[in-house]
């Protein structure tokens, strides 16, 4: 058993808006990544994959604000501490935060070496700049970038080496824990493969322990992650290995998901897409029970009560009423009839 | 399915030239292209390969270097604003951000009553209009009583290009050209989006240009497809022979990118580039 490098367990996080409405984006989550593993998060927009990314690193600014749970990071807990602390000793250095279109974020005023040498100082590591400067540039030979990078100002990058370049500046502490946020979400395919390949490295060559990932494109997802969770309105819908979430989803919402898919292979004409009628829920009053209720196909009576996440034996887990085999049998049915017309 | 042998549009040896002396750019290269009346063709490429370009000349938004477009057999003519307008009535757009395509201080209706408008059902009476455009609602599984007294940025992303679709339903155009309708919205929508597209296609009868750099979907929705690379069409052909057989090495690359579901994705081919 490989040792685990974040645990949380029933985290809760909710936005208080300016209204002093509390809008919980992030309701009840636990999860586990070992050491060696890749998590993905799966969810349309607005489902609160960012939040949670957010939330997982323990720095809460407002209008984000930390309700109740425990964030466990290599053994250390780090809810509930104070966002100053949390920044100067667990950010960079136990875990980190690549943010959604952190490429488009760079000064453009400042070299990328300004960037390294700025990571170095906010965590009271004194170097000096000609350290720094050797050191940056071993990282970079390792994860094959080239060093003049560091000399270059953020316009003279294209997008893909730009997305590069802040990849490497947030590894360059060595956290336990990279979060991805959309990594790949504005590049072209060719630069995408080449961002997953960095990630995979990074892996690799020890530069990280763990990973989690999170975008909407469910075949990128699928090709890099281990085990794979699906969000929808703050809650996790369901959790398993990638290719259980893939082929074989339990939750009506997950398998609506994986019908939506489009990759370029044979036989993708003859599908019909499945698309998930009707929008998500507004988290300012959620439905009372099952949160997918109003958009479900296999809705019954029970529904309307709370519906917890049931664990099942081989460590998935999905959050619905029916059992595996009611579900299943309801999808084979569904099927049949597709195949009839 | 739709197609004909009736040829609606064409572009002959088009070409756009951006800047000149050193910073001059190749943008399109002397493409040539014939759009039968009633398919779906997409035209795929990677970032900067000029298929925007391509879709701006062909909607008249910038002008030609050198060229030729053909509507219909005659050769394309808009040399004043009353033809440009004309010839608008005939081909329309989708664009990539909805969020920009729309004047923020313009209610929906009144977006969908310029569409009336322009069809020539300005001086139908109140209770007509409103018809069609709860109609055109209807269709996009939009409700028009809760539309009407909103702006734009009430909506969100996946119901502005809805909206876009209930434009294009009411003008009826003959040729749409979409240009990566879907890239902005996430993958569940996506296949909504698509299906109605699809489904408008059928009812308007027209013939759809697809722009996108997303190989699966162009595979998915068109029955000609035209991949390009640095402005000019590598390789073209029906869509099972384009994607699933491609000969140029490009169109090889490309699809072999892409990250796939059934067949391995090898990343040990990737060259990490320098610059």
């Amino acid at each position: 058993m490989s040792e685990v490098m974040l645990e949380v367990k029933d985290l809760t996080t909710k936005y208080i808006t300016r209204y002093n409405e509390d809008i919980y984006a992030v309701d009840h989550v636990s999860l586990k990544v070992e050491e060696g593993k890749t998590l993905g998060i799966a969810g349309e927009s607005g489902c609160g994959k960012s939040t949670l990314a957010l939330s997982l690193m323990g720095y809460y600014f407002a209008p984000l604000h930390y309700t109740s749970g425990e964030i466990i990071i290599n053994g250390r807990d780090i809810s509930g501490m104070d966002p100053d602390v949390v920044r100067k000793s667990i950010l960079g250095t136990e875990i980190s935060y690549i943010p959604q279109a952190a490429m488009n974020a760079l000064n453009p005023t400042r070299k990328i070496i300004d960037f390294i040498e700025d990571v170095y100082h906010a965590h009271d590591e004194y170097k000096s700049k000609a350290e720094i400067y050797d050191l940056a540039c071993e990282c970079c030979s390792i994860l094959g970038l080239p060093k003049e990078v560091l000399q270059k100002y953020p316009v003279e990058l294209s997008g893909g080496m730009k997305q590069r370049t802040v990849i490497a500046v947030s590894v360059i502490l060595f956290p336990k824990i990279l979060i991805a946020d959309e990594p790949s979400s504005a590049l072209d395919v060719t630069s995408q493969k080449m961002v997953i390949k960095m990630l995979k490295d990074l892996m690799k060559d020890g530069f990280i322990k763990s990973m989690i990932f999170i975008t909407h494109e469910l075949p990128l997802l699928y090709n890099v992650t281990d085990d794979i969770m699906v969000m929808y309105a703050g809650q996790i819908v369901e959790k398993g290995t990638a290719k259980e979430a893939v082929f074989d989803p339990l939750h009506p919402y997950s398998k609506g998901l994986m019908g939506s898919i489009i990759v370029p292979e044979h036989g993708l004409r003859d599908i019909k897409l499945t698309a998930i009628p009707g929008v998500p829920p507004n988290l300012k009053n959620p439905p009372p029970g099952c949160r997918f209720l109003p958009r479900c196909k296999y809705t019954r009576a029970e529904c309307e009560a709370n519906v917890n996440l049931r664990n099942l034996e081989d460590g998935r887990a999905y959050r619905c009423i029916l059992s595996e085999r009611e579900l299943r049998d309801a999808y084979r049915m569904e099927a049949e009839q597709n195949a009839r017309k | 399915m739709l197609e004909s042998s009736e040829i609606i549009m064409s572009a002959k040896g088009l070409t756009k030239v951006f800047g000149f002396g050193a910073t001059k750019t190749l943008a399109v290269d002397h493409v040539n292209m014939d759009l039968y009346k009633g398919e779906v063709v997409s035209i795929v490429g990677e970032s900067g390969s000029g298929k925007t370009t391509f879709a701006k000349m062909i909607l008249a938004l910038i002008s030609i270097t050198e060229g030729e477009i053909y509507f219909q057999g005659k050769k394309r003519d808009i040399s004043t604003n009353k033809k440009k307008q004309e010839y608008w009535r005939n081909i329309q757009a989708i664009f990539q951000d909805p969020f920009s395509s729309y004047n923020i201080f313009h209610k929906i209706d009144a977006v969908l009553l310029d569409c009336i408008r322009m069809r020539g059902g300005g001086r139908l009476p109140r209770e007509k209009k409103v018809e069609m455009m709860s109609e055109a609602c209807k269709f996009v599984n939009l409700k028009y009583e809760e539309l009407t007294n909103k702006y734009p940025f009430e909506l969100s992303g996946g119901q502005m290009q809805r909206l876009m679709i209930a434009r294009i339903f009411l003008l009826k155009p003959k040729i749409l050209l979409a240009d990566e309708p879907t890239s902005m919205i996430d993958a569940c929508s996506r296949a909504t989006i698509l299906e109605m597209l699809m489904d408008l296609r059928k009812e308007v009868g027209m013939t759809v240009i697809f722009i996108t750099h997303d190989i699966g979907l162009a595979y998915y929705v068109s029955d000609k497809v035209f991949i390009m690379e640095h402005g000019k069409f590598v390789e073209s052909g029906s869509a099972d022979e384009v994607i699933l057989s491609p000969r140029a090495a490009y169109t090889k690359r490309l699809i072999s990118d892409v990250p796939k579901i059934h067949e391995a994705w090898d990343l040990s081919t990737v060259e990490m580039q320098s610059s």
